[in-house]
């Protein structure tokens, strides 16, 4: 993954060269490798033993639904898009799971439902962003509305529970014979098809294309408004199934699951290195991002710290994460201007 | 263009004109969809024309419409500005507190400090974005984690109830001049003197210069990481000044004070057709799409439709209002065309 060459465009060949020692001395996700290990330094001299198995049963089981979502809202914003609808497709998908239930479906065949209206969801915002062209953003921001506002007329104020708990035990025990949660596996499974797509088949090739200039890519022939289309279409999806697993883990579904998360999968996304305006990123750097939360959260519960400092602690990394890479840049701007200047 | 020989302005100034006309048909348009859904509900329910619903439809909108102002700067410029909700549970919070620890200090002060903390966390917005140069909508997600976190901290569980807050200070929000709330007369003086500056100034003309093109801008030397920065500290203090409206209207204020606002708030303004990636859009446009939310929100309450059903459709028309806004600019796109051979065929 570290031999990625950056598609070279016009605009930024003269840049790249410039920085191009920059990026290979101090890459995001090696600077993420370090986080890691200090988060998990600071943990266990913080805390005794914070490195045993059933902390990471518990970080895993506490980011599981958000680091499954992160994964295609991660490609979204490679391709230079953004979708805020996931967080509420979760809920919409374990309120329509939970509604068909109590009406004496069968489960799987409640599921099954819940994963096609996840689609649908998900061919709305791609079909309103790729094909009728309306900015991500607020088209999102509007189904997150319309997603969260039909969970609400499904629910109301009802609490849905007594699913099987043959599937419900996945909220309570790991995988037999290990100390990983079933979300986190499925996660991992799901990073190293998403790694795999994303940096090396064509598919992977033509979203850092579109991230990088969209109408380049659409020149050279990649079916730009299919693939975003396509891409908005699985990530409902898999927020739909983010929603089923939060469901049986909760063992209990009311409408308004997961409100707000949005912005939580955003900031993983970004906090492992992807750039908002698209064409840079790696699975990786998402799956490290995922990786020093759940560590972080986890060590900071265990110190009895305030979940709001974890608020705090959360954005300073956001923050950082998009000042370091950039200050190269910012300092060579603020030389250039004083040469100016003077 | 420039080598037809006609006078200058005639080439340039009809099809400005316009899409003025236009832009501003979308204010009308907005004022008109608030309108028939009013009559709509009265006709149904003849309490909905009651003063005191009238007066509930302003002062609920209020809070939005005043963030919305805010919001436009920033967005108008191709940024935006996810902290605000944020700001106004920290700065309704603080001044809450010092109300509570220091009986007797003058109601007047509770507002310059909230707007005083807002405009702070907005400076540091408006710096790391132009400094460090990096995205906005990244600075401010990170801001409204850091704000949200700082407020959980200092509140600590704690609720502030409304016998340590003034009545003075609490009267903002719900007495009314001429039967008009308070918090409605100081929302329509901060949107007309935005509204005002937004048109006729200078300082305010380089916003959407930026946001339509940020290169052409900085060619046509527009300082703009200044203008970038002063958005950003107004879009600040107006949180600020949210918040302390916010208290004065709920009278009690806990760590989830203004949690969630950011998104509503960027739904308003998108309503009221301000367009998301800058450029163009009012401030009276935003303000107008937060009372067009509101109005939305009350008429269902008011049809007796089950309140379950606001959020739903409260997104669908977002949905709407986006693409509504889509095809009119392209039919501005394509009079504009037609415009340019017109003068081409003269």
């Amino acid at each position: 993954m570290a031999t990625r060459t950056p598609v070279p465009t016009s605009q930024n060949v003269g840049e790249s060269r410039a920085h191009s020692l920059w990026r290979g001395l101090l890459r995001w996700e090696s600077a993420l490798v370090l986080v890691l290990i200090g988060v998990v330094i600071f943990g266990s001299s913080q805390t005794p033993n914070f490195l045993n198995p059933t902390n990471f049963f518990y970080a895993g089981l506490n980011m599981g639904e958000i680091a499954i979502m992160a994964l295609p809202l991660t490609l979204i914003i490679m391709t230079g898009e953004m979708d805020l609808s996931v967080a509420s497709m979760l809920g919409l998908s374990g309120a329509l799971m939970g509604e068909l239930f109590s009406n004496g479906w069968p489960i799987w065949l409640a599921i099954a439902a819940a994963l096609v209206v996840g689609a649908l969801g998900g061919a709305l915002n791609g079909v309103l962003v790729a094909r009728v062209g309306l900015p991500s953003i607020a088209v999102t921001i509007g189904t997150l509305a319309l997603f969260r506002g039909i969970a609400l007329i499904l629910l109301a104020p009802r609490t849905i529970t007594g699913f099987p708990a043959s599937l419900t035990t996945i909220g309570v025990v790991p995988i037999p014979g290990t100390e990983v949660a079933y979300s986190a596996a499925i996660f991992l499974v799901m990073a190293v098809i998403t790694g795999v797509i994303l940096h090396a088949t064509p598919l992977g090739r033509s979203i850092f294309a579109i991230g990088l200039q969209p109408e380049a890519a659409q020149f050279a022939g990649i079916r730009v408004n299919r693939i975003k289309f396509c891409l908005y279409v699985v990530s409902g999806l898999v927020c739909a199934f983010a929603g089923i697993l939060l469901t049986l883990k909760n063992a209990s579904v009311s409408y308004d699951a997961g409100t707000g998360l949005e912005l939580n999968v955003v900031a993983i996304v970004l906090f492992g290195g992807v750039s908002i305006f698209g064409g840079r990123g790696t699975i990786i750097g998402v799956v490290l991002s995922v990786a020093i939360v759940g560590a972080l959260q986890q060590a900071l519960t265990q110190m009895n710290i305030q979940p709001e400092v974890q608020n705090i602690v959360l954005g300073v990394l956001l923050l950082i994460s998009v000042v370091i890479p950039n200050s190269g840049e910012a300092i060579a701007h603020i030389r250039d201007r004083a040469r100016r200047r003077a | 263009m420039s080598v037809v020989t006609a006078p200058a302005p005639a080439p340039t100034g009809r099809p400005v004109s316009r899409m003025e006309s236009l832009l501003r048909a979308r204010e009308l348009g907005i004022a008109l969809v608030i309108v028939i859904v009013f009559g709509l509900t009265t006709l149904n329910n003849h309490s909905f024309a009651q003063v005191a619903s009238i007066q509930q439809l302003l002062s609920g909108a209020a809070l939005i419409a005043l963030l919305g102002v805010g919001e436009t700067l920033v967005i108008v410029t191709r940024n935006v500005d996810l902290s605000v909700g944020s700001v106004v549970g920290l700065s309704a919070y603080i001044v809450g507190d010092l109300f509570k620890h220091h009986q007797g200090m003058p109601v007047l002060l509770g507002f310059v400090i909230a707007i005083a903390v807002g405009a702070a966390i907005g400076a540091i917005n408006g710096l790391v974005t132009t400094v460090a140069r990096v995205p906005s909508l990244v600075v401010t997600l990170a801001m409204l984690y850091i704000v949200r976190g700082v407020d959980g901290v200092l509140v600590n569980g704690t609720t502030i109830d409304p016998s340590s807050i003034p009545a003075a200070f609490t009267a903002v929000g719900y007495q009314t001049l001429f039967g008009i709330p308070w918090l409605a007369i100081i929302v329509v003086v901060v949107v007309a003197a935005a509204g005002y500056a937004m048109r006729s100034f200078r300082s305010s003309r380089d916003l959407y210069a930026i946001g339509s093109n940020p290169d052409a801008a900085a060619l046509a030397g527009i300082p703009a990481a200044r203008r970038v920065f002063t958005a950003f500290l107004i879009s600040g203090a107006l949180a600020g000044l949210a918040g302390a409206l916010f208290l004065a209207l709920h009278a009690q204020i806990d760590v989830s004070g203004g949690t969630g606002y950011e998104l509503t708030v960027v739904a308003a303004v998108v309503v009221g057709g301000v367009a998301i990636f800058g450029g163009s859009g009012t401030v009276l446009g935003a303000a107008l799409g937060a009372l067009l939310l509101n109005t939305i929100n009350q008429a269902l309450v008011a049809s007796r439709v089950s309140s379950f059903w606001n959020g739903a459709i409260a997104g669908a028309l977002l949905l709407a209002a986006i693409a509504f806004d889509r095809w009119l600019s392209l039919r501005v796109a394509r009079s504009l065309q037609s415009a340019e051979g017109a003068h081409r065929d003269l």
